[in-house]
């Protein structure tokens, strides 16, 4: 277990260093950022000083490193544009974002779970059939287009819930149905799959033979079993969400993590960007270890001898 | 008194294609260990679900008379009927390995099943847990409590699962080739105990196996199964002294018996395999690989007696 954990940790790490790298060679590739950062009006003079000030003119693996350096010990540098501590920056907007991706997660959990179960109970028939088809129209569908159907239908017309803002719990409910969305298929199509595959098993006649009521067999006996890969991938879902959040944050004007590395693209506040995307690296990677963390815990074969 | 476990002329088919079971008839006293026996396929275990109502979805179950001490299991409901099973008939199987959900301790599987049927508390399954894992001959039964299925070697999970089936004291055990999945030193020792808490708790025991071996070790009572149907049934001396259906002949041929048996005598075996029968088929359906076989095989066999509980099913006279 413990060395499981070890290996967990060691690719990890690997995989943030790979996208520390990958985000600070994209962030160059967007152009010189001295001039942008110096403005459209700015002379050659400007440009070069500007390209001084912020250490642009020295070489791109020192300025690599550097960066790497620091942000290894917490610093994450200054935002270009709104000139505080980026790390501060993206502490004050992670609740909204944090609060959007669980509230999405406990949606779509509540919504697949039965639904999964609904559908194996009463594999291939037409309540089956039509399950699956709703999830794969949710795939299918694209969450900004979602977002303005939901914005338009119970926000402006039938006026139940705000379209934009975070000022209270409402707010949360039209984006989190939205990223739910993005979830439901998978989850309910994988509850789906493991409940038939344990219905159909040895021990599910074990236990009917011991003439378990019906809702012991399905959800004691058979769910457990269902639900560990399903937990896994709620998991990950969750990483997803978190990062995916850009779009809908957008859609409903959700200040989060999301909507802070929207407007820092646009307007080349690389450090910013930079350090989002190392930070939601790092919120994915954990999420993946604490999916195999609590694989061994529903699993006890996984847990060893 | 009626007898613990009567079955009569019970079929089963699978989606009205295939006839599984096709009229068989099995009766189990109080006590007794009815030994069904028959090649792969030939019906045996659909037999013991069907008396237990576990088919699988899809399998159709009628008879003249399916009953447990006297009560009518045909028309009993999903939810009388989950109240006998793992109570008053308790079933093991031929899959020790995947038998138990792997989720779950040893203890709480073998708890639930006391604590669903009869009113206890939880202390008390425990206990009653742990004497039954030492009775069935488990060292270490609080250790093993505590323990995970896949913690077990495939004999010690037989063993539990025995022990679970003993739970609620049940009057009927069905077994259904308990020890074909284990090692051969296992399997005797899996069969000792099947045989000796059968004997000390006054077990009624249907036993299905394809290993002569055991039956005459065991059973009291022996009824052949071929193609979904009992084609001999006879107490267990009698049989094998006294074998009247072709394919019982052919099934003792195909056993060595040490001392009975010379040297360079080939052992017997029977051509062919069981067919696939549908609905509609008539006549006895061990007449392609049977020597004995005419004309009249091809339409309805008689069943005769030959002797105190012996019948058998041939156009061949006692």
């Amino acid at each position: 277990m413990l060395q499981f954990l070890v290996r967990r940790l060691i690719v990890a790490i690997l995989v943030a260093a790979t996208v520390m790298t990958l985000a600070f060679i994209l962030t160059r590739l967007s152009g010189d950022l001295a001039i942008s950062i110096a403005g459209p009006n700015a002379t050659q003079a400007d440009v070069e000083t500007v390209r001084k000030a912020y250490g642009l003119d020295r070489p791109l693996t020192v300025q690599f490193f550097d960066w790497v350096g620091r942000a290894a010990t917490g610093d994450l540098g200054e935002s270009y544009f709104f000139k505080t501590k980026v790390s501060k920056l993206i502490g004050e907007r992670m609740p909204i974002t944090v609060t959007l991706g669980l509230t999405g997660l406990v949606i779509a959990l509540l919504v697949s779970l039965p639904l999964g179960i609904l559908a194996a109970v009463r594999e291939n028939t037409a309540l089956d059939r039509v399950v699956q088809m709703v999830a794969l129209l949710g795939q299918a569908m694209p969450s900004f287009w979602l977002g303005l159907i939901l914005m338009i239908t119970f926000g402006l017309q039938l006026g139940w819930l705000p379209i934009s803002g975070t000022g209270s719990w409402q707010h949360y409910v039209m984006p989190g149905i939205v990223l739910a969305f993005s979830a439901i298929p998978a989850l309910t199509r994988l509850t789906r799959a493991g409940m038939i595959q344990a219905m159909g098993s040895d021990y599910i006649r074990t236990a009917r033979a011991k003439g378990l009521s019906r809702a012991s067999i399905l959800l004691k006996h058979a769910l457990r079993n269902a639900a560990i890969p399903v937990v896994a991938i709620a998991a990950v879902q969750l990483g997803f969400m978190l990062g995916g959040s850009i779009v809908i944050e957008q859609v409903f004007a959700l200040h989060g993590v999301g909507f802070l590395a929207w407007e820092s693209i646009g307007k080349n506040d690389f450090p910013v960007v930079q350090a989002v995307v190392l930070v939601l690296a790092v919120i994915y990677v954990a999420l993946t270890m604490v999916a195999d963390l609590m694989n061994a815990v529903l699993d006890p074969r996984l847990r060893g001898p | 008194m009626s007898a613990l476990l009567e079955v009569d002329h019970l079929e089963v088919n699978f989606g009205g294609r295939v006839s599984a079971v096709r009229g068989a008839s099995v009766t189990v006293e109080r006590g007794e260990t009815h030994c069904l026996v028959g090649e792969s396929g030939c019906g045996k275990s659909v037999t013991a679900l069907a008396v237990m109502n576990l088919l699988a979805r899809g399998a159709r179950r009628s008879a003249k008379r399916l009953a447990f001490e006297g009560q009518d299991l045909t028309g009993l409901s999903d939810s009388g009927m989950a109240h006998l099973r793992g109570n008053a008939m308790a079933m093991i199987f031929q899959e020790p390995m995947t038998s138990l959900n792997p989720a779950y301790t040893v203890g709480s599987q073998m708890t639930e099943v006391l604590r669903r049927h009869k009113k206890t508390t939880q202390r008390a399954a425990t206990d009653r847990a742990a004497d039954l894992l030492a009775r069935v001959g488990i060292t270490a039964p609080g250790l093993r409590l505590g323990q995970f299925p896949h913690q077990l070697s495939g004999g010690l999970r037989q063993r539990v699962m025995i022990a679970m089936a003993l739970m609620c004291d049940p009057k009927l055990l069905i077994a259904d080739e308990p020890t074909t999945a284990l090692d051969v030193t296992v399997q005797a020792q899996i069969l000792r105990l099947l045989a000796g808490l059968q004997r000390d708790l006054g077990l009624g025991m249907l036993l299905i196996t394809h290993d002569l071996g055991i039956v005459a070790r065991v059973a009291h009572r022996v009824s052949v199964m071929y193609a979904g149907e009992v084609v001999e049934s006879a107490p267990t001396a009698e049989l094998f002294a006294n074998p009247k259906h072709p394919y019982t002949k052919g099934l003792l041929r195909c056993v060595p018996v040490p001392g009975k048996i010379r040297r360079d005598e080939p052992l017997g075996s029977i051509p062919g395999t069981v067919p696939r029968i549908g609905p509609g088929f008539e006549g006895c359906a061990f007449r392609e690989r049977c020597d004995f076989a005419d004309a009249t095989c091809a339409h309805t066999v008689p069943r005769h007696a030959a002797g105190v509980a012996h019948d058998f099913l041939c156009r061949l006279p006692a």
